[in-house]
């Protein structure tokens, strides 16, 4: 019937405890785009490993171009034309561009590899794909969206036919989402196929010719992108009708309890991350931080919480200068983090969910005493907070905290640092990874936390959550903050030029309050 | 005082190269993304098998012995390196735990076959080495009496290894390929690259250098198996942080470590150095490292995913 | 579970090192049933035996649980050697310059090796927090400077006839009594058999159920958890490693005033390297560590005797510790067996 280039049929994979995907079949036509939505944990990218060799499907078939294929490792994927570029990119930091494109696939000159004429190649690829990417730049100085381009050079090196993007705009800003999106109409006219993984309904409606639905590792249905609207997507998506909106009541935001005066930070690298930052957080607000990833959010939460040394401003805490105190002398007094990484910081992985779960207080009344620790005390306590924020694990507060899933332990981390009932809660990316549900569970109870009088500091690489949750939005850009702005009246691309670096003025780079 | 210099130079050289093998074979093993700290045992190693294979061939092969001893100390140091490789690689064992594994069998299992081969432990040989300077070269003024003169041949086979080695790590396929194992091995893995191949190689080439280290000990300066290397593994590991895993700073590193070991050494023969107190010599190459390693670990830049176990079935 | 776990791998790989032995013995044309045989009698046979194991046993606990505690803490120590000679030196120097009734100079001189090792041991933990100094190697260079400072300093201070060797430790300084001595018929079981055991309960109660222990397991699990939750990780190092110096400068104290009756220079303690295979044997558990050091002691204790009766050289107690050493590194060979067992154990039910 019709011409499809790639057929997944009754995929079927397990892993230890989960069902990823459950007799899966999708069907891919030459030329188009078709989006992959699924919830997290729904089993896209799992889908996409096994297509992309990574992974092996316990059963089921994959054709290609008609054909049966045997996808055993990348480089037969490669071989057959079948190229991803990940969510996480694939690339050595410390090497170039060129060495990371040719990597496993090097020309040699003799015994030498031979740089120069690979280089060129990439060279004439980047511009006839409109790329823009400098074959001898390294990685790790180049910026997060062409790092991304890097990963579809790779691709387009080894021709591939088919790409698979996974979740490609997390990192990037409206523009570059945008630029994306250019390119990627670019290269089905170039003749290639693309599948795309997703759970942003607004790329789909805007780039996507079909989307198949995947929830739970079945599929739900596959629908043409132009006659479904968002919602019926999202109800696919889920299971059920999706409120857009969270229930929010107008508030009227009390005294100052933070205040962030001329900060500046230095990063790991040396480069100045904050600079001359200057912020106010009052009592019964959530103020929303937007921004694109790397723009000095990290470094401006790790000098809040006192985990790297600020070079130079104040920070005080409900009046009282912190801006040299310790990490435990903070949260004595009222600030709480929920951290970016849950995996190296918010949990000791090794560690207990009981134990993990009095990371902050275990050396307090009632959980110690004399030096030694209450277990009656620090179990309870884990028992009542894992049932109050649905954390579910096999063997319950024993469990350790590896053998959850990402969206178990992401809420235990949410229920910990709210449980400490905070003046100043600093939420970065609290819901990462999980699905609609809890999305839903955490956003309202960040809300409460702000109706009863307390602070809450967002930071969110999703622009949605943002400006679903925030009182106040200020962007963040190049390590200052380029405007503050209310979220009802503001529009998106307002926020997308803002983070970039122009200010609401139209002047680059202002500061305010 | 110039006397002096040019005196202790050519042992201090001697002493760095053995040294300098070693650390070549951290090298080339931590770029690949495995530690050895087993690089003691395996020194021992080579520096048995080769005593032994001396002592068994001088009577047929005379100077040849000492060429057949150092090849198949580099052989048993492959080979005893693979127990390291396996552990680390295939079964994903703590690379510190297992490299001192490998050290306590070396050294417990060489004495034992020694002892049951000449009833004391040690294997001593009447062969070695015999310095000589370089024509010509030799007699370049100051630079000549410093680097060429009573020289080892073991010394310009290094050095070759030394410039084979940059050349093969930085230029060659294989080459970027390990490094890209050492950094990030996901993207190695992803571009379809054997990771446990790359880094079974950088192993076993960790363990034929050892096991060429241990075999120069006895060929230059040692003559005689005694059950331990004295810490000079070690010495090698620091050497590798000291010359921030480059070939070159390698060299720096391990040249500095040697000529203050052997200004301990040489305490008897020149008057000078021997009014310094004898403990003050002896610990003074240990401390030393110390310093150089309190003055250079902030600044490492060791290969990202160094010491990292690699489980492709948690891709 | 786990504790039947742990023990599962430990018995596979001393099985395994045992049988490696057999292969060594069965090389060079000794029986291997004789030679297990004497091994194993020569270190149980009788009570005068028995108690040298376990004075054997005594020093390989202590410098067991330094290792395990520094381990659990994520530390890669390796300095029990020279904290041991360090350990040992003071407790000799007291010995040879103080004269005070015997209880009060055992006080003193545990104190003060306990101390003298945690000094030893904070060093490289001190380096470690503050400038990333790696501590494999830092241990290992501190264990020669300790070497050489005994070297010279016993024949410089407290030698009496030869140069090799300290006078010999008088009886009020010795941790050796009368009447336990006695009841072992002449062995060399001294005090420390109390110290130790003293030890590995205290060690098994902060590891578990103190503060303190909770703070030094989250640093060595995840330091950047540890931080964020505000844990001081420069210095739970630094004390880890002191208290794992402490431990083992008790153990140089059982050992030089107890169990031997001076000090010699020119030894490096193996004590130190055999406290790495103690502590992997026992999972880093308190408990695992007093029966894997019981275990080597015996084999220890034994490997003169075989030696004696079949001409095996005595190294091949060595071999056999560091072959199940590897085994035990390698474990998780084991433990996938474990659980591969127990799941078509279920199966069959």
């Amino acid at each position: 019937m019709d011409d499809y280039i790639v057929e997944m049929l009754n995929i079927t994979k397990r892993f230890p405890g989960i069902l990823a995907n459950d007799d899966i079949s999708i069907r891919l036509r030459k030329g188009e785009i078709l989006a992959l939505l699924g919830e997290n944990g729904a089993g896209k990218s799992t889908l996409m490993s096994i297509l992309f060799g990574l992974y092996k499907a316990d059963s089921g078939t994959i054709r290609l171009r008609g054909k049966e294929a045997h996808v055993s490792n990348p480089n037969v994927a490669n071989e057959l034309g079948i190229g991803m570029v990940h969510q996480h990119f694939k690339l050595v930091h410390n090497f170039t561009v060129t060495e990371n494109i040719i990597l496993g696939l090097e020309p040699i000159k003799g015994l030498v590899v031979d740089l120069k004429s690979a280089a060129r190649r990439i060279e004439e690829l980047s511009e006839t794909y409109g790329l823009n990417v400098d074959p001898y730049a390294r990685i790790e100085d180049i910026t997060v969206g062409m790092q991304q381009r890097v990963e579809i050079l790779k691709m387009l090196y080894r021709n591939a036919e088919v790409l698979i993007f996974d979740e490609p705009t997390g990192v990037l800003t409206p523009q570059e989402i945008d630029d994306l999106m250019a390119i990627m109409r670019n290269l089905i006219a170039e003749g290639k196929s693309i599948l795309l993984i997703t759970h942003k309904l607004k790329e789909i409606k805007a780039i996507a010719d079909r989307c198949t639905v995947i929830r739970r590792g079945k599929v739900i249905g596959t629908v043409e992108v132009a006659d479904t609207d968002e919602a019926r997507m999202a109800e696919m998506m889920v299971g059920r009708a999706v409120s857009f909106t969270v229930d929010k009541a107008p508030r009227e935001p009390g005294a100052v309890v933070l205040e962030i005066d001329r900060l500046n930070v230095l990063s790991s690298r040396k480069t100045q991350a904050v600079k001359d930052l200057s912020l106010e957080l009052r009592c019964g607000e959530i103020l929303g931080i937007a921004g694109v990833d790397g723009n000095g959010q990290t470094e401006l939460v790790e000098a809040l919480t006192g985990l790297r040394k600020v070079q130079s401003g104040a920070i005080r805490l409900k009046g009282v200068d912190v801006t040299r105190a310790t990490v435990r002398s903070r949260i004595r007094s009222g600030m709480a983090h929920i951290p970016e990484d849950r995996q190296s910081r918010g949990l000791v992985l090794d560690y207990s969910m009981e134990d993990n779960l009095v990371l902050e207080v275990y050396g307090l009344p009632p959980y110690s005493r004399a030096g030694f620790l209450d277990r009656k005390a620090i179990r309870e306590h884990a028992g009542k907070l894992m049932e109050d924020f649905d954390v579910r694990a096999g063997e319950g507060s024993f469990a350790v905290a590896r053998s959850l899933s990402g969206g178990n332990q992401q809420k235990a981390i949410v229920g910990r640092e709210i449980d400490h009932d905070p003046d100043v809660l600093v939420a970065v990316q609290p819901t990462r990874g999980l699905d609609v549900g809890s999305i839903e569970y955490i956003h309202k109870r960040l809300v409460e936390q702000r109706d009863r009088g307390k602070a809450v500091l967002l930071v969110s690489l999703e622009l949605d959550e943002i400006m679903d949750l925030s009182d106040r939005i200020a962007v963040i850009s190049h390590g200052s903050i380029v405007g503050t702005v209310d979220p009802k009246s503001v529009t998106e691309a307002e926020i997308g030029l803002m983070m970039t670096g122009v200010g609401p003025s139209g002047v680059k780079k202002g500061v305010e309050k | 005082m110039w006397d002096i210099v040019s005196g202790i130079f050519p042992y201090a050289i001697a002493y760095t190269i053995p040294l300098l093998a070693a650390a070549l074979g951290g090298f080339f093993s931590e770029r690949g993304g495995v530690v050895n700290i087993g690089l003691e045992g395996l020194m021992v190693i080579g520096n048995f098998v080769c005593a032994v294979a001396i002592a068994k061939f001088q009577p047929s092969l005379g100077q040849g012995a000492i060429w057949l001893g150092l090849a198949m100390a580099m052989a048993a140091g492959l080979i005893f390196s693979l127990l390291h490789a396996f552990a680390s690689i295939s079964l994903c064992a703590n690379q510190v735990i297992s490299g001192t594994a490998i050290n306590m069998v070396a050294s417990a299992l060489t004495v034992f076959l020694a002892r049951t081969m000449t009833g004391s432990g040690n294997v001593r040989i009447t062969l070695g080495f015999i310095p000589f300077d370089v024509p010509v070269l030799s007699a370049i003024p100051i630079v000549g009496p410093l680097l060429f003169t009573k020289t080892y041949a073991t010394t310009w086979l290094l050095l070759a290894i030394l410039a084979l080695s940059w050349f093969v790590v930085y230029r060659t396929r294989f080459g970027l390929r390990l490094r890209a194992c050492g950094e990030h091995p996901q993207t190695a893995d992803a571009a379809g690259i054997n990771v446990y191949r790359m880094r079974y190689a950088g192993v076993m080439i960790s363990g034929a250098l050892a096991g060429l280290s241990g075999g120069a000990i006895l060929v230059t300066f040692s003559g005689e198996f005694n059950g331990t290397v004295a810490g000079l593994g070690f010495l090698a590991l620091a050497a590798l942080i000291f010359g921030n895993w480059k070939p070159l700073g390698i060299l720096g590193a391990t040249f500095f470590f040697g000529f203050a070991a052997t200004l301990a050494n040489v305490s008897q023969v020149v008057p000078a150095v021997s009014k310094i107190p004898g403990l003050v010599l002896k610990a003074f190459p240990y401390v030393v490292t110390i310093l150089a390693l309190v003055l250079f670990s902030k600044t490492t830049q060791a290969p990202k995913a160094d010491g990292e176990i690699y489980d492709a079935s948690k891709r | 579970m786990k504790g039947l776990k742990n023990l599962f791998t430990a018995l596979a790989a001393v099985i395994l090192g045992l049988l490696a032995g057999a292969v060594l013995m069965w090389a060079i044309g000794a029986n291997p049933i004789e030679g297990f045989s004497f091994l194993f009698r020569g270190g149980l046979m009788n009570v005068e035996r028995i108690g040298n194991t376990l004075a054997t046993a005594t020093t390989l606990t202590l410098t067991g649980l330094a290792m395990a505690f520094a381990f659990r803490t994520g530390l890669f120590s390796i300095g029990a050697s020279g904290q041991m000679l360090i350990g040992g030196l003071v407790a000799t120097a007291i010995g040879l310059s103080l004269h005070l009734p015997k209880w009060e100079m055992l006080t003193l001189i545990l104190l003060a090796a306990m101390l003298a090792g945690a000094i030893w041991g904070f060093i490289p933990g001190y380096l470690k927090a503050r400038f990333n100094v790696h501590e494999v190697v830092s241990t290992i260079m501190l264990n020669w400077v300790a070497y050489w400072v005994v070297y010279y300093t016993i024949p410089a201070h407290f030698k009496a006839n030869l140069e090799t060797e300290s006078a010999r430790i008088p009886d009020y300084a010795s941790l050796k009594v009368s009447w336990l001595t006695q009841f072992f018929h002449g062995s060399f079981i001294n005090l420390g058999v109390f110290v130790a055991i003293a030890c590995a309960v205290l060690t098994a109660i902060v590891l578990n159920k103190s503060v303190l222990g909770y703070e030094l397991k989250a640093v060595g699990y995840s330091k950047t958890a540890a931080e964020f939750a505000g844990i001081n990780v420069a210095k739970n190092m630094a004390l880890s490693l002191g208290i794992s110096g402490a431990l083992a400068g008790l153990a140089g104290a059982t050992f030089y005033v107890g169990y031997a009756v001076n000090m010699q220079i020119g030894v490096m303690p193996t004590q130190g390297m055999d406290a790495i295979a103690v502590a992997l044997l026992g999972a880093n558990s308190p408990l695992g560590v007093v029966l894997a050091a019981i275990f080597f002691g015996i084999l220890h204790s034994g490997k003169g005797f075989m030696n004696a009766m079949t001409g095996i050289p005595p190294e091949i107690g060595d071999t056999i510790i560091a072959i199940i050493i590897y085994f035990a590194a390698t474990s998780v060979l084991f433990t996938r067996l474990f659980d591969g067992l127990r799941a078509r154990i279920r199966r069959r039910q």
